[in-house]
């Protein structure tokens, strides 16, 4: 199920605006890889062209490879949306559809995309709310709007709603970031538990949180205002954080700039 | 609060206190009584016999004393304040004044002949000269011509609005937005005269329901396509985001996410623009030609409308055909109130839920 992410030579584009220059990294799957670097970076944007989520925002398009497995996601003949329910992504504010329940927000991907039997709904709303967490806290009240939950909870449905949809790799940007230190405990020994079964990919301004949650940490940074971002270094995320390679990851570590 | 009060205009630049004279909590109360009589008075003064005249005069010298008051008692900023808060109260009535009376006025007068005979009756063989007969046959062309328009305009103006949110880019959507703005300002006997020599002249239809209908169509088109358009852009893109990355196509999270979170808003904007188009006579005059008996067929042979009704009961000029009219208007208004209010009911129904 999970799988393994092969990116070579990838630049992404925004209209004219080179946003990531010519990045190549391997993510392996079953394992937690950050993503860390200075605001501007790129990271974002390189998270969301591995699920091909760039293409939405008005001229952003791509150069390079992005393997998954054996398949080019950028191949000709593929389509995004099925890219999509492969690359499955929590946001960085929690976005639970506002006209939907607790249950109609976990089972929105499959019902939105169509194919699915009633009996089989009730199944993977109640696996994917317990595979994030969240099943005890809202099994007493599923139909009630899911935006009537904490901020936390809101995040762990998106999580739910994201895994419900079976992908094979889940991407996580900031998904801490406008959560409590409570819930964001929460959510990260989700994330540790999820990468049994998942290939995951987080976005992180968190440098503890990098250093917690993940097994691979990559260092994105740019060379200024205006340039695109580059992928400096990825390595296990003890080696980042102890002994890294390059002087501007240490540096940056080490709280010496940025 | 009370020693330097008067001394210290300007707040307490000086003084090193926070406190400041303010006017008692019952004063704005107390000067709106003073100010009516003393409008009263002015009014009887110069000879003046109606209350609305007087209603004028005390609404100035409300606002004149508010002000001097504040600004005597309080000080400038807050005399200021005192000066804004009381135009607005002031406009505030002067909006709702006129409003309030053409319904007292309708309701006034349209209740006398305004019962089931009245609702259930056309005016098919009745001495206009006489009272008697209903609006039966106008309440029926009211409904089926909007109606109709609405089917014509809501599918048309909902899709360009969610072309021009969701897909336009570049010269096209701009185009477009540019004739929707111009398709505002058309009047309406525009639109009739243009659906006149279209539709009757060149094509040969002859005058029915439906060729009213098509105009009013033409008017409640741009009305729907601007409402629908701005609620679509209170969507959030999160929401779209969240259900593209689960692998949701394009035309499905409009479909299903895009769509139902903006449905209130998008239905109070459908009901107003239905609201508007059910008063218009002009186009009915000109296609729909006005008839005195029941056609339930829009497609077909003259019919009547409301507005149209009342243009002709009150042309007739007598006292019967005038209660007529005003029976005519009232049901009129009641059907727009009613409209709007089954078009908040809607909006309060369907609205994104935050409660627990």
């Amino acid at each position: 199920m999970a799988k393994r992410i092969d990116v070579s030579g990838l630049t992404a584009y925004y209209g004219s605006h080179k946003a990531i220059e010519d990045i190549s990294m391997t993510v392996e799957p079953r394992s937690v890889t950050a993503f860390i670097g200075p605001s501007g970076c790129g990271k974002s944007t390189f998270l969301r062209t591995l699920n091909r989520m760039h293409e939405v925002t008005p001229g952003g398009r791509v150069e390079g490879k992005v393997m998954l497995d054996d398949e080019n996601l950028y191949g000709s003949g593929v389509d995004p949306v099925s890219v999509r329910r492969t690359v499955g992504m929590v946001f960085q504010r929690p976005n639970p559809f506002p006209t939907m329940s607790i249950f109609e927000n976990v089972a929105a991907g499959l019902k939105l995309n169509g194919s699915y039997k009633k009996s089989e709904l009730e199944n993977v709303v109640e696996k994917s709310l317990k595979g994030a967490n969240l099943w005890n806290e809202v099994k007493d009240r599923l139909n009630k709007p899911g935006a009537g939950l904490s901020g936390g909870q809101q995040q762990r449905l998106c999580i739910a709603r994201a895994i419900a949809v079976e992908p094979a790799v889940l991407l996580m940007d900031e998904p801490c970031s406008a959560l409590d230190p409570i819930s964001t405990l929460a959510i990260e020994d989700l994330i540790g538990e999820l990468k049994e079964r998942f290939t995951i990919v987080i976005v992180t301004h968190n440098m503890q949180q990098a250093a917690r949650v993940s097994d691979r940490t990559a260092f994105f940074n740019l060379a200024g205002v205006g340039q695109p971002g580059k992928l400096i270094e990825i390595d296990e995320t003890e080696r980042i954080f102890s002994n890294p390679s390059v002087q501007a990851t240490e540096d940056y570590i080490s709280g010496r700039f940025g | 609060m009370s020693s330097n009060a008067v001394v210290d205009k300007g707040g307490s630049r000086h003084g090193s206190s926070l406190q400041q004279a303010r006017l008692p909590r019952w004063a704005p109360y107390a000067l709106v009584v003073v100010s009516l009589a003393l409008g009263a008075g002015i009014g009887t003064a110069l000879g003046m016999d109606s209350p609305f005249q007087w209603g004028l005069f005390a609404a100035l010298v409300f606002i004149v004393a508010s002000y001097v008051l504040g600004a005597v008692v309080e000080g400038g900023r807050q005399a200021r304040d005192r000066l804004a808060t009381s135009l607005v109260w002031v406009c505030f009535l002067l909006a709702v004044v006129p409003l309030l009376s053409l319904i007292w006025e309708t309701v006034d007068r349209g209740r006398t002949v305004l019962d089931g005979y009245f609702l259930g009756h056309s005016m098919e063989g009745v001495q206009t000269i006489l009272p008697g007969g209903g609006a039966y046959h106008a309440i029926i062309g009211t409904l089926e011509q909007v109606g109709l328009a609405a089917l014509i305009a809501v599918p048309i103006g909902l899709l360009t609005a969610i072309y021009l949110v969701e897909y336009g880019r570049g010269k096209l959507a701009k185009a477009v937005t540019f004739f929707v703005d111009v398709m505002t300002g058309i009047p309406s006997i525009v639109a009739g005269l243009f659906i006149l020599s279209f539709w009757i002249i060149i094509l040969g239809f002859s005058y029915s329901g439906f060729a009213g209908a098509m105009a009013l169509a033409i008017l409640m088109m741009p009305i729907v396509v601007r409402s629908t358009e701005e609620m679509l852009k209170l969507v959030p893109d999160e929401l779209r985001e969240a259900s593209l990355a689960l692998g949701v196509p394009k035309w499905r999270t409009i479909l299903k996410v895009v769509l139902p979170t903006a449905i209130g808003g998008i239905t109070t904007g459908v009901m107003l623009a239905v609201a508007r188009v059910a008063g218009e006579s002009a186009p009915i005059v000109l296609l729909v030609f006005g008839a005195t008996g029941i056609n339930n067929n829009p497609f077909e042979g003259a019919q009547s409308s409301l507005p149209y009704y009342i243009y002709e009961q009150w042309q007739l000029g007598n006292e019967a055909s005038f209660n007529r009219a005003w029976a005519a208007a009232l049901v009129l208004i009641a059907f727009v109130m009613i409209l709007n209010l089954v078009a908040r009911g809607i909006a309060r129904w369907k609205a994104p839920k935050s409660g627990r």
